[in-house]
């Protein structure tokens, strides 16, 4: 073990892992956070905190961490070199471990362009790579980046990202290869509509002995309608669904997005080498304790009764 | 010029061929002077006709499948992100092949370091933005990563 992480604990453990995400309210209230990160709660064993995705500013990712460590909660903080250069980060991958956060997906992030901002200045002083690496001598050699000692390392739990939709797609499994080299313990993948892709993605990956040293979890996720799902993979980086998923979605019934993630969630399970989903919901988290339910990966846990989860009376 | 990126072999063999000629020359090749402003001068005029070089100071071209990371809007040294579109273009200017995907398929066509696009770079040191790579290559800074990462 290296962190005090409950999702660790899960997957090293060989359980199948489920972590969800949590999209950080446009608020000040910390009620908005506890609100969402209550229905995820019970059915996952991490909750993932945003850091700006999109490019679109909500609540900060260690903000929502501090909260939902506060409230008992198994927080995986994102971690995006788009808004921070490694000073920054590095600063704030100590207060986070501090605060009792020990999951840290690290990310390089979408560009400045994709937002609802455009004129900010893009960072990107590290990338997804160096930033895991950098967590990595954090953690492991106890210095930062510059080599200069810390009095007390963080124990991280490192994630990283990969989309195996995106090309060019006989690079991406060298490229997990890479990021496992830089010091991932885990994979989260983005979204997942095209199992047959995603099969021959990780039967490369397994060719490469790579699931042998990394968790991976496939990004799975509910499209409400056709429309959405168009816009979607318009306008969001990285997210790729086939045009039969969007005629499903079209002559589907209302729920058939809801259906389509359990079916695939049902498929990548039987992957060999995947060890979890990773479920967004975008702005609709409610559906994913019936996903997980429908799916077959309920009861989940132990965490509510380890954890004590007490909701904090705090406004 | 930027067509010649398309023969990535012939452009590591005239990388190297330039290594063997300035090596003998190394001893002048420092930091600061005169010499340093001539290479600033002549990096930028060749290597920014064939790059698009950024003048990073610190050239990994033989790493990245002789096409500049540094023309990637995110500067990834580790590339390519999770937003390359299906077509191959980048996630930022719609218009651009992805720099990366570039990098890979130039490296596939690369005997002698092709597969140095497998190893982890380290971060970009933007100190020495605006001075010669060349020198920073004899001089050792280009490869020198930050301490905490080499220990």
């Amino acid at each position: 073990m290296k962190s005090g992480s409950r999702l660790e604990r899960v997957l090293r453990s060989g359980r199948f892992a489920v972590t969800a995400e949590l999209n950080p309210p446009d608020s000040a209230d910390p009620q908005a956070v506890y609100d969402r990160a209550l229905v995820l709660a019970s059915v996952c064993d991490g909750i993932n905190a945003t850091d700006a995705s999109g490019a679109n500013v909500h609540m900060s990712s260690v903000g929502v961490c501090a909260l939902l460590t506060r409230a008992g909660y198994e927080p995986v903080m994102q971690v995006s070199c788009r808004d921070k250069n490694r000073i920054a980060i590095q600063g704030d991958l100590l207060g986070a471990a501090a605060m009792g956060v020990c999951n840290v997906l690290c990310l390089t992030g979408d560009g400045v362009q994709a937002g609802d901002q455009p004129e900010a200045k893009p960072v990107f002083d590290l990338d997804s790579m160096t930033l895991l690496r950098t967590a990595c001598i954090l953690r492991d050699k106890g210095m930062f980046l510059s080599g200069r000692k810390l009095d007390v390392p963080p124990k991280l739990f490192l994630g990283a990202a990969e989309n195996p939709f995106a090309p060019p797609y006989d690079f991406r499994p060298l490229r997990l290869k890479k990021k496992v080299e830089a010091g991932a313990d885990f994979i989260q993948t983005q979204y997942c509509f095209d199992v047959p892709r995603l099969r021959e993605f990780m039967t490369r990956v397994r060719d490469l002995g790579v699931h042998e040293r990394v968790f991976i979890l496939i990004g799975v996720g509910p499209l409400r309608s056709a429309k959405v799902a168009e816009w979607m993979r318009t306008h969001v980086p990285g997210v790729v669904i086939p045009d039969e998923v969007i005629h499903r979605l079209k002559h589907g019934q209302t729920d058939e997005g809801k259906r389509l993630c359990v079916e695939i969630i049902q498929q990548v399970r039987e992957i060999k080498g995947v060890s979890g989903v990773h479920v967004m919901a975008y702005r609709q988290e409610e559906l994913v304790a019936e996903i997980i339910e429908e799916a077959g990966l309920l009861p989940r846990r132990r965490q509510a009764e380890g954890s004590g989860v007490q909701m904090p009376s705090v406004k | 010029m930027r067509f010649l990126q398309n023969q990535p072999h012939w452009l590591e063999l005239a990388y190297s061929a330039t290594h063997r000629l300035l090596h003998p020359f190394r001893r002048w090749l420092k930091s600061g002077g005169r010499v340093e402003q001539l290479f600033i001068r002549a990096e930028a005029v060749s290597k920014g006709a064939l790059f698009d070089c950024r003048m990073c100071g610190q050239c990994v071209l033989h790493s990245t499948g002789m096409t500049c990371p540094m023309t990637c809007p995110k500067n990834l040294r580790n590339g390519p992100c999770g937003g390359v579109r299906p077509n191959g273009h980048c996630e930022i200017i719609p218009d651009m092949p992805c720099v990366w995907a570039q990098a890979w398929e130039r490296s596939k066509q690369m005997p002698v370091s092709g597969g140095e696009i497998l190893n982890v770079l380290p971060p970009v040191n933007r100190s020495l933005q605006g001075t010669s790579a060349w020198i920073n290559d004899f001089t050792g800074a280009a490869q020198r990563p930050p301490a905490g990462w080499s220990v």
